[in-house]
């Protein structure tokens, strides 16, 4: 089985602030990491693979620093890596990113793609079934077990609102994971001298023969026109004193609003 | 393309200081963006010389705008129930098609249906579009997402909503690529722009860090998802009139790929806490388990439940289900308690629509105090025993 993982390298969400003053990034201490949600990805892959033979490849879109994050896969058992690349690319929402994506994946050839439930930057959730709709394909979001492999379909566990459903998808197709599916392994002392020694592959915009018009912020239909830092307003009453003053207080305003 | 105006750039560095990609360097007197800029603008409104712009109007031909008109609702009903959110996006539906001037609609798929229409129109719908059939007693991303693609090109409305829940998220993507209509995830803010009328939609990103607004200038229909418990349903009023209209489905349309073999509810996977009025939450200043005892023993005298911060949650000491923020529950109760919880943006995010925040927290700098109705500086493990003695007095 031919198994294609999406990684996406992203900065470190609890890091990045606004500042209040001047409304903008601040970019202190910002570190870049794989997005963990497709860690869980990743894992997964390397479990099937394990059971059913195949290869694993990771495949990253972004500037050529993201190759980091394909290293990193490499290390946890990933067989070959893919980064796609173009400055052409930069600004893609979810739609032209899915476009991207879908054009790479194609290119490279696959049985099934797995990719995480959200990337913790954007927190969209939107390019796994957007990927699985421009390759055509069944998918499948939010999986927390894979309870069964065949060669030409999958028995799948999907996390609801209220419970879960067990779901079959035939093959090829996609599934985006959460991060209960399972445990990521830490990389071996094997994968990471095979990640160091690993050659990238890059494909630009024209090695996928994409269209430029449905590339990075000129194939977006969606434009950020704003970032602010979010802010709550209440009026605030401090309750002071000793413990058991406090306690009084608290009581009273707990009887007079329950 | 950020763009770089090389005569205004004085060099001064603000820009490279306050990217957070790390993207924009000052070499030789100028700034220089590299190639992980993600074009998201904060540098623009920045600098002082006025050096720095992106190209938007660059960006794609669109369709003839005018020609989609109309407000949308997916009303998500599965297993007998009308998810919540479905009301909630009708109230703030009918806001949206008020301010524009054009009819609110409801989209109701599924099996049995029933009685659903009338109260979606009791809840602000002026008419309602019923697609029932048995292929469509199950979720699945195929057959609810072709049905949904085919009554949005037939009618060609300028706004689609639906909850961001489990089935929102999956479904709704698939029906925007389909469309090449740019969609807004997980919103928390809908407005409508007075100067042309385009639906301005605001989220939380990067773990609700940042709030982002967003439009959608070239494509229609302009669709969001929406965080459930942040919109406001509007009171039933059985006196409201409407119309029910029973779309046909071409049946090719309504097979799936997808197999649908069990769908389990599990009650341990629900928790009631969007549905209390009473929400008492702790975080890693309960220390453990028993802190937990201590903050349920008080949900349980004041008919409240329990809830946690991810800290709590990672610690193991209380079930994922439990979790509030942004990577757990949004609630929105009449009195959220806070026990022991720093006040994280990412947790504040899940519970800032609540009508009381009392929190208690032995640090008077935690920003929890920022957002809190009621503040008490001092020990949980003082404070709680003696609340909960009184309480059982009275
Ligand atoms: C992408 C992303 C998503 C996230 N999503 C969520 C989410 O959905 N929900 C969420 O909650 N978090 C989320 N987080 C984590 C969040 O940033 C915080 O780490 C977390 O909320 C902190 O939990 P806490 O307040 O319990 O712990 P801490 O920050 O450690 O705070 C504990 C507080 O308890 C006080 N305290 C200690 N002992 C006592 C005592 N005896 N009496 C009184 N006060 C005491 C301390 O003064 C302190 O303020 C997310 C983070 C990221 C990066
Ligand atoms: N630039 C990218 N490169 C590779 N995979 C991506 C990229 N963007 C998103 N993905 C995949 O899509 C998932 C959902 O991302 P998002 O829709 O951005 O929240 C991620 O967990 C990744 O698996």
């Amino acid at each position: 089985m031919k198994i294609v993982v999406c990684v996406k390298q992203v900065p470190d969400a609890k890091d990045v602030r606004l500042d209040p003053k001047t409304n903008t990034l601040a970019r202190e201490g910002v570190e870049s990491i794989m997005n963990p949600y497709d860690r869980h990805a990743l894992e997964e892959a390397v479990r099937l693979k394990e059971k059913v033979g195949g290869t694993v490849v990771a495949l990253s879109m972004g500037p050529p620093q993201a190759g980091e994050v394909l290293r990193e896969a490499v290390a946890c058992g990933a067989d070959e890596a893919v980064l796609v690349s173009d400055r052409a690319f930069a600004g893609a929402d979810t739609w032209a990113t899915s476009y991207t994506l879908a054009r790479a994946v194609r290119k490279v050839g696959f049985d099934l793609v797995i990719c995480g439930k959200q990337a913790i930057d954007g927190d969209t959730a939107q390019v796994g079934p957007g990927l699985a709709c421009r390759l055509d394909i069944p998918y499948v979001t939010c999986v927390r077990a894979v309870t069964g492999v065949d060669g030409d379909k999958l028995e799948l566990q999907r996390l609801m609102d209220d419970g879960y459903d067990e779901l079959e998808m035939p093959l090829p197709g996609l599934f985006t994971v959460v991060r209960e599916i399972n445990e990521p392994r830490v990389p071996s002392l094997k994968g990471k001298m095979r990640a160091r020694k690993i050659e990238i592959t890059t494909l630009s915009g024209g090695d996928i023969d994409a269209d430029p018009a449905c590339l990075g912020l000129a194939g977006s239909p969606t434009q950020v026109v704003k970032v602010f830092s979010p802010q709550f307003n209440r009026d605030k009453t401090m309750i002071c004193g000793e413990v058991e003053a406090q306690v009084e207080e608290l009581v009273a305003v707990l009887e007079k609003l329950v | 393309m950020l763009k770089i105006d090389t005569d205004a750039c004085t060099g001064c560095g603000i820009c490279e200081d306050n990217c957070a990609f790390g993207a924009i360097t000052v070499e030789d007197g100028q700034a220089v963006a590299g190639d992980n800029c993600a074009l998201c603008g904060s540098c623009v409104d920045l600098c002082e010389a006025g050096a720095l712009s992106i190209d938007k109007a660059s960006t794609g031909p669109g369709t003839d705008l005018s020609l989609w008109s109309g407000i949308w609702v997916y009303t998500e009903f599965r297993h007998g129930r009308l998810a919540p959110v479905a009301l909630e996006l009708l109230g703030a539906g009918r806001r949206l098609a008020d301010d524009r001037g054009v009819p609110l609609t409801a989209v109701l798929l599924g099996h049995g249906l029933e009685t659903v229409p009338e109260t979606l129109i009791s809840h602000g719908a002026d008419r309602v579009l019923v697609a029932d059939y048995p292929q469509l007693a199950e979720f699945t991303d195929d057959a609810y997402a072709n049905v949904f693609e085919d009554l949005i090109n037939r009618e060609r409305p300028e706004v689609v909503l639906a909850g961001a829940t489990a089935i929102g998220r999956s479904f709704i993507p698939r029906v925007a690529n389909k469309l090449s209509a740019g969609l807004t995830a997980d919103c928390t803010g809908l407005e409508i722009r007075k100067e042309d009328g385009a639906l301005l939609q605001t989220r939380p990103a990067f773990g609700g860090n940042i709030m982002a607004t967003i439009v959608c200038p070239h494509s229609r229909p302009q669709m969001s998802t929406v965080r459930p418990l942040v919109m406001k349903p509007l009171p039933a009023d059985a006196s409201r009139k409407g119309e029910v209209i029973t779309a046909g489905i071409d049946p090719a349309r309504l097979s799936s790929r997808v197999k649908v073999i069990n769908s389990v509810s599990s009650e341990s996977e629900k928790s009631n806490l969007q549905e209390v009025d009473v929400v008492v939450s702790g975080g890693r200043g309960l220390n453990d388990e028993e802190g937990f005892a201590l903050i349920s023993e008080l949900a349980e005298l004041l008919g409240g439940g329990v809830a946690a911060s991810r800290a709590a949650v990672d610690s193991g000491w209380i079930k994922y289900s439990h979790q509030v923020g942004q990577t757990g529950k949004t609630v929105s109760p009449k009195v959220y308690i806070a026990c022991g919880i720093s006040g994280a943006i990412q947790h504040v995010i899940g519970m800032q629509a609540s009508d009381t925040v009392i929190a208690i927290n032995r640090d008077e700098n935690a920003p929890i105090f920022d957002i809190a109705t009621y503040g008490l500086v001092g020990d949980v493990f003082e404070i709680l025993p003696r609340v909960i003695a009184r309480l059982r007095r009275d």
